[in-house]
């Protein structure tokens, strides 16, 4: 069992941070519940494998705690920890078989004999590795391998939470489906806590219960993919996840209306004027932006039409601002000159890039 | 699909071909042509056949009596030099940084001996281990071991193997080093989470990635033992008595001392094959133990 709490963890490579600049992971305090699938979203560079190697101790933070069930594990090395770790590019012993490699983990904390034997085969079964359970572990393929690799891992009976960095790189895009299913099979099956580290947008919103987007060193919103799709909590959510990402245009905000580029757009609640300077910006995902004849709503010039085989995107211009609006089936536009209709109660305010929250004002109607 | 024949391409090839007929071929057909015939002086040639050869191989004769004494002090050597330098090797580049500005450093000074003209090495030795005047012998004689490496075959014998080790280790240590840093650290992590020891760490990831370096570094440590010449040249002469005479040094003495060419060719041709059968074993048992790895 193992709930991970990070308690105002932070890390640094150099020795004195003193500006925001200098963390590779700025301070941060979450809880990731036992049993949980979470996949740490982010451009490279993110920070996202500091955290992983942080949770799994291979790196320790220069500030701040890591508890696990509330016990605190920050000074314990890796091998002291109930948890193991799936690499980028697979692992696996050359020298030894299938068998040996799956065995290894045990062997090493001291387990001998009949325990050993049953514990491998039974993680072999899990896995689909029984056939090959003789073979040396060289000539396999990169799936096989990265299934050893989790093999080692699941082995072991102490092991609560799993981590994975970016473990489909390797492998062919046919097998990655296979071996995502296979991932969440056994988070169902096996009740352990999962950390999945990934730059790809839909290996984390497929495998995760809950995904962890990360910026610059930031956690910037944990969530649902639903909840990421729907309510980005920051603009750079917006932009990362989804395909186009989220249209954010400057606006100014009076009440229940946002005007763009001197148009006027409804908004769905009604805000509170945004004090200390802050740059205002609106977000509306393409999926809540239609595209229509001009005339029917904001005025925008059509740049150009993407078929993107199950939707068409249009690639529009608002007084100047670029932005991607979904093509209604049976339109077929005709000249620059069209509209687009935004949802209102998908438009969402932020403010420095940070979503701000909005009332539905009593007494009006939505 | 035809391919077009032109045989003027031999002409392309005439060049390699003299120039490896003139480098290699003609002079050992040169030794071929002596190892058969005796010679006096006043360029004087009398046909001797099989002879040289027979004598050669014949431990009951002076000169085979001569020839396999040389040749068990050779493999003994090499034996020697293997064994302490390949683990010693392997030791010192599982201990060399792995990162920072410590690895240019560590790399000059590794390389350092391996930049010294063999005679050199000889002279340094030489100097070093006079028990008068040299820092080693005068510091082991003080300490109450007698050592005279120009009386004593044992300590003759110690100073030879240590000068090759001090001069050789270095490029075991740089073949080893350059297949421990071909492991990502992805290996080390993994190992570490598995709970895996030292020992079981360089046993599995470690040696079997030193593998195919290891076959190149005893190959090379072999050969180059087997023929040493210019070392226990300088440092002993051979000597004391005949105690560190290698094959080579008996070969130049035969040849250039006593000026018998003929014997001093048909042991340099047995010389050559020993060698060269000895590589061939080396390599086939080798390579087929990597094979039978998969």
């Amino acid at each position: 069992m193992a709930r991970i709490e990070l308690n105002n963890l932070g890390h640094s490579y150099t020795p004195n941070p003193a500006r925001d600049e200098d963390y590779a992971l700025k301070p941060m305090q979450h809880v990731w519940e036992q049993g949980g699938a979470y996949a740490l979203l982010g451009p490279s560079g993110c920070g996202k494998t500091t955290l992983l190697n942080i949770i799994s101790g291979l790196l320790t933070p220069s500030q701040g705690r890591v508890l696990f069930d509330g016990k605190d594990v920050t000074s314990l090395p890796t091998e002291a920890r109930n948890i193991a770790q799936v690499f980028q590019f697979p692992v696996v012993y050359d020298t030894m078989t299938v068998y040996e490699n799956l065995a290894f983990p045990l062997r090493n904390r001291g387990l001998r004999g009949p325990a050993v034997d049953a514990r491998v085969r039974e993680i072999a079964e899990l896995l689909d590795l029984t056939p090959d359970l003789n073979r040396r572990g060289r000539g396999l393929t990169a799936d096989a391998k990265q299934k050893i690799s989790l093999g080692r891992g699941l082995v072991r009976p102490d092991v609560a939470a799993i981590l994975f960095d970016e473990p489909l790189t390797v492998i062919d895009p046919h097998l990655k489906w296979e071996l995502r299913s296979k991932l969440k099979a056994l988070h169902r099956a096996l009740d352990l806590t999962m950390i999945y580290v990934t730059h790809d947008q839909t290996e984390a919103l497929t495998f995760a219960d809950k995904v962890v987007v990360m910026h610059d060193g930031r956690v910037l919103q944990i969530g649902r993919p639903e909840e990421l799709f729907e309510r980005p909590a920051h603009t750079f959510v917006g932009h990362f996840i989804g395909s186009p990402g989220m249209n954010v245009l400057p606006a100014e905000l009076s009440g229940r209306h946002a005007r763009v580029g001197g148009h006027t757009v409804a908004l769905a609640r009604g805000y509170r004027p945004i004090s200390g300077g802050a740059a205002v910006e609106i977000g509306v995902r393409p999926e809540f932006t239609t595209l229509a004849p001009a005339g029917a709503g904001v005025p925008v010039r059509v740049r150009r039409i993407d078929d993107l085989g199950r939707l068409r995107i249009a690639r529009v211009e608002l007084a100047g601002l670029p932005l991607s609006a979904t093509v209604p089936d049976g339109l077929e536009p005709a000249g620059e000159e069209a509209s687009v209709l935004f949802e209102p109660a998908m438009i969402h305010v932020y403010a420095d890039g940070a979503l701000v929250e909005g009332a539905f004002l009593e007494g009006e109607a939505a | 699909m035809d391919k077009p024949v032109n045989q003027r391409a031999w002409l392309l090839v005439l060049p390699v071909l003299l120039i490896v007929a003139f480098s290699a071929i003609v002079p050992l057909m040169t030794v071929v042509n002596y190892s058969v015939q005796d010679t006096f002086g006043n360029n004087q040639f009398f046909w001797n056949g099989i002879g040289w050869y027979q004598e050669l191989l014949d431990p009951s004769t002076d000169l085979g009596g001569r020839f396999l004494d040389a040749l068990w002090r050779n493999l003994l050597f090499s034996a020697l030099i293997l064994a302490i330098e390949v683990p010693l090797g392997i030791a010192v580049a599982l201990s060399m940084p792995r990162d920072g500005w410590r690895v240019a450093a560590t790399l000059v000074v590794m390389a350092l001996p391996l930049l010294i003209p063999w005679n050199v090495v000889g002279t340094i030795w030489q100097i070093f281990a006079r028990e008068d005047i040299g820092l080693l012998g005068w510091a082991v004689n003080r300490l109450g071991i007698p050592y005279n490496y120009t009386a004593d075959p044992l300590s003759a014998w110690v100073t030879i193997v240590a000068m090759d080790v001090w001069h050789w280790t270095s490029l075991v240590a740089l073949l080893c080093y350059a297949g421990l840093r071909s492991i990502p650290d992805a290996f080390y992590q993994a190992a570490r989470i598995d709970g895996a020891s030292r020992w079981a760490i360089f046993r599995n990831i470690q040696l079997p990635k030193m593998h195919r370096v290891l076959l190149i570094a005893v190959l090379l440590r072999f050969m180059d033992s087997f023929m040493i010449y210019t070392e226990p040249f300088v440092v002993t002469g051979g000597g004391p008595g005949n105690s560190t005479t290698f094959v080579s040094i008996d070969l130049v003495k035969l040849a250039l001392g006593q000026f018998d060419l003929g014997k001093a060719a048909a042991l340099s041709i047995v010389y050559n094959l020993i060698i060269l059968a000895v590589c061939w074993v080396f390599y086939t048992v080798m390579t087929r133990m990597d094979a039978q790895r998969d």
